[in-house]
């Protein structure tokens, strides 16, 4: 996985809350045996209308956010289904960074598991950020050693992250790879249960 | 010190702990499907890795299997996927109940039918509904599909011990309502996100007096409630299911299992993180009507109205769900006409929901504007419903008698419903395009989604009962 620290973009504003994973991507493109691919179909029946047209009024279609790699919402983002082609069309589209002020438990594992940096702010502060990425484009620099997001006028919003996901994500680590490190204390713990 | 069922079941599986570290939990049961599976196994074969226990992974097909016609898919890209499914199990030695085997079911129903889901278990699958199984009294959560690889070359996983909720449902329920209808008003009263970061143990009389298929579809719908899993204490009842099942424990050593089972429970005087209360003598059947399971009301309210929502981003997701669904502020629910019935789902798709439903429309017929479907949940359960009449029912009512699987619950085969069209369903999501692109969905309980059939609309079942009692 891509390691990440620095993103720079303008941010892409999603005003709703509870943005399941359903909406993110839709059924009929989980039959792909592939992890690749999904980009396209990400928030496919908000982009395009039921003839195949792109839908102008949604936010991805706004030639203002093209080519944006933070994606801000409201509360409880990717809530619903287990399903990793979320976090796999949400990256091939090409998020980094996601920001809400809470996301759904299995959506925010999975982005760990992909390099995708959830980061969780206040209510205010989303609020605030949604306000200023839908009056224009607005630039915002996220820096995951620091723990900051810091918009174009200079505030800096902090954020909190589990100590192990942060450096996971800032090394590209897989953690396969790591866990294979504690084989002694996996076959120890099944010699004890058998 | 007192612990709840959580932290002891939690504290059993623990392999390795390290201040700053989530712990490294060991997984005691591994179920796998063809949608969130493939490319784990491409993964484990790219960094030419094994799987750790394949006698601890148990592998179907439920998403995208056809219902009728077997076994044809018509579908090129979904029989890839079954392919693949079966090409992995073979190659990495992993037991499958394939499209046409006997056990063939949805994952979560065939779990606990086969014996393999038991107390004090964790268990996983690459699917959100795996919360089904915690109604054992085990710790069983969906994972992604990067879990999933990492849960087939390792058997554990690093996860960060979560909050613990109890959800005490008090009280005794009323004539005609059902465990769908306590977990649906328990959204409703909570919220989709309250169990984020939780697990929830579920108590009370009403609980307690649930029958194990009833308690599996209250655990079921936990993720439904934002929680990482939801569990019920072991009882009697729990035990009595499992004994004699193929993957249970056998004769004496199923004595002393179920021992250990018991002591499984939560310690009096241990603490939940957090703690909610409903009563059940308040809880009416259900009926959702909205674009998430929290929006959903008793089936004798009407449709609730933006003025009472505080929040704009509240009001704001109530008139995009109506305007989505069709729907008017303030409209009786029983107003609301449809056109669909599924009868379905790892929540509603056991013998007792199957027999709740045929009890409702035994003599009757569907409404000649309604098409009604009837997917059991499992192989098993089609066969033991047709050895008992049930499906005989279905079939003279009008409804049509299919094959298992996940179906028109999530539509990834071809049981879709029309854009535009309205669905009772007794499934668990009722997200946007979740039945069909356009599909609007109302989720009920199997004896609701009966009696709308024969009406055209929603109606209050307690009455259709009553009349047929009188």
């Amino acid at each position: 996985m891509e390691p990440i620290n620095i993103v720079e973009s303008v941010l892409t504003p999603l005003d709703k809350n509870n943005v399941d994973t359903d909406q993110i991507i839709s059924k009929e493109f989980l039959k792909r045996i592939e992890r690749t691919g999904f980009g396209e179909f990400l928030f496919y029946h908000w982009r395009f209308n039921p003839d195949g047209t792109k839908n102008e009024n949604f936010v991805l279609n706004d030639p203002r956010y093209q080519g944006s790699t933070i994606l801000v919402a409201h509360e409880n983002f990717g809530c619903g289904s287990s399903r990793e082609h979320a976090p796999w069309a949400i990256l091939d589209y090409g998020f980094r960074v996601v920001i809400a002020p809470s996301f759904a438990d299995i959506f925010h594992n999975n982005c760990f598991k992909n390099g995708i940096l959830p980061i969780e702010l206040s209510v205010a502060e989303i609020d605030e950020l949604l306000a200023k990425g839908k009056e224009a484009a607005y630039q915002l620099t996220v820096s995951l050693e620091d723990q900051t997001v810091t918009g174009e006028n200079g505030k800096v919003y902090r954020f909190d992250i589990d100590p192990y996901y942060k450096k996971m994500l800032l090394n590209g680590w897989d953690e396969i790879s790591l866990t294979i490190q504690y084989e002694d204390h996996i076959a120890a713990y099944e010699k004890q249960q058998a | 010190m007192a612990k709840t069922i959580i932290e002891k079941i939690w504290d059993q599986h623990i392999v390795y702990e390290e201040e700053g570290k989530p712990d490294l939990l060991y997984i005691d049961l591994h179920l796998l499907h063809e949608v969130t599976s493939p490319q784990a196994f491409e993964g484990l074969r790219l960094a030419n890795r094994k799987v750790r226990r394949p006698d601890l992974c148990f592998a179907t097909m439920d998403h995208n299997v056809p219902t009728k016609n077997l076994p044809t898919i018509n579908d090129p890209i979904a029989k890839k996927q079954i392919t693949t499914l079966e090409k992995n199990c073979e190659e990495f030695g992993v037991q499958l109940a394939h499209m046409e085997h006997p056990d063939q079911g949805i994952v979560h129903i065939i779990g606990p039918e086969l014996g393999l889901t038991q107390p004090g278990k964790t268990i996983v699958c690459g699917d959100s509904h795996t919360s089904t199984h915690g109604a054992f009294g085990a710790i069983a959560f969906g994972i992604g599909t990067s879990e999933v690889e990492h849960v087939l070359s390792t058997q554990t996983l690093w996860q960060n011990k979560p909050k613990t909720m109890e959800i005490r449902v008090t009280g005794k329920l009323g004539f005609g309502v059902t465990a769908k209808d306590i977990i649906l008003a328990i959204i409703a009263k909570f919220g989709i996100d309250v169990g984020t970061g939780h697990i929830v143990e579920y108590t009370g009389e009403a609980i307690r007096s649930l029958s194990m298929e009833e308690r599996m579809t209250i655990c079921n719908m936990s993720i439904e409630a934002g929680a990482k899993a939801g569990l019920i204490g072991p009882d009697e009842t729990t035990i009595e299911y499992l004994r004699g099942r193929r993957y249970a424990p056998q004769g004496e050593e199923f004595e002393k299992a179920a021992e250990r089972w018991i002591a499984l429970n939560t310690d009096e005087g241990a603490q939940f993180d957090q703690v909610l209360e409903i009563n059940a003598d308040e809880i009416e059947p259900f009926v959702t009507w909205g674009t998430n399971p929290s929006m959903g009301s008793g089936i004798s309210a009407s449709i609730p109205s933006a003025a009472d929502y505080k929040t704009e981003t509240e009001k704001s997701a109530l008139r995009s769900a109506l305007e989505y669904m069709g729907l008017e502020e303030g409209m009786p629910l029983t107003s609301i006409d449809i056109q669909h019935v599924f009868i379905g789902s790892c929540t509603n798709a056991r013998l007792s929901d199957l027999q709740a439903a045929a009890d409702v429309i035994e003599g009757k017929h569907v409404h000649p504007s309604v098409t009604a479907i009837v997917v059991p949940g499992s192989r098993t359960v089609k066969k033991q419903a047709e050895d008992i009449g049930l499906s005989q029912i279905f079939i003279d009512a009008g409804f049509e008698w299919r094959e298992s699987g996940c179906s028109m619950c999530l539509a990834m085969n071809d049981d879709v419903v029309p854009a535009g069209e309205r669905c009772a369903s007794t499934s668990n999501r009722n997200f946007e395009g979740r039945q069909g692109a356009g599909a609007r969905t109302h989720l009920v309980s199997p004896s609701m989604a009966a009696a709308a059939a024969v009406a055209g609309h929603f109606v209050d079942v307690r009455d259709v009962k009553a009349a047929v009692h009188n």
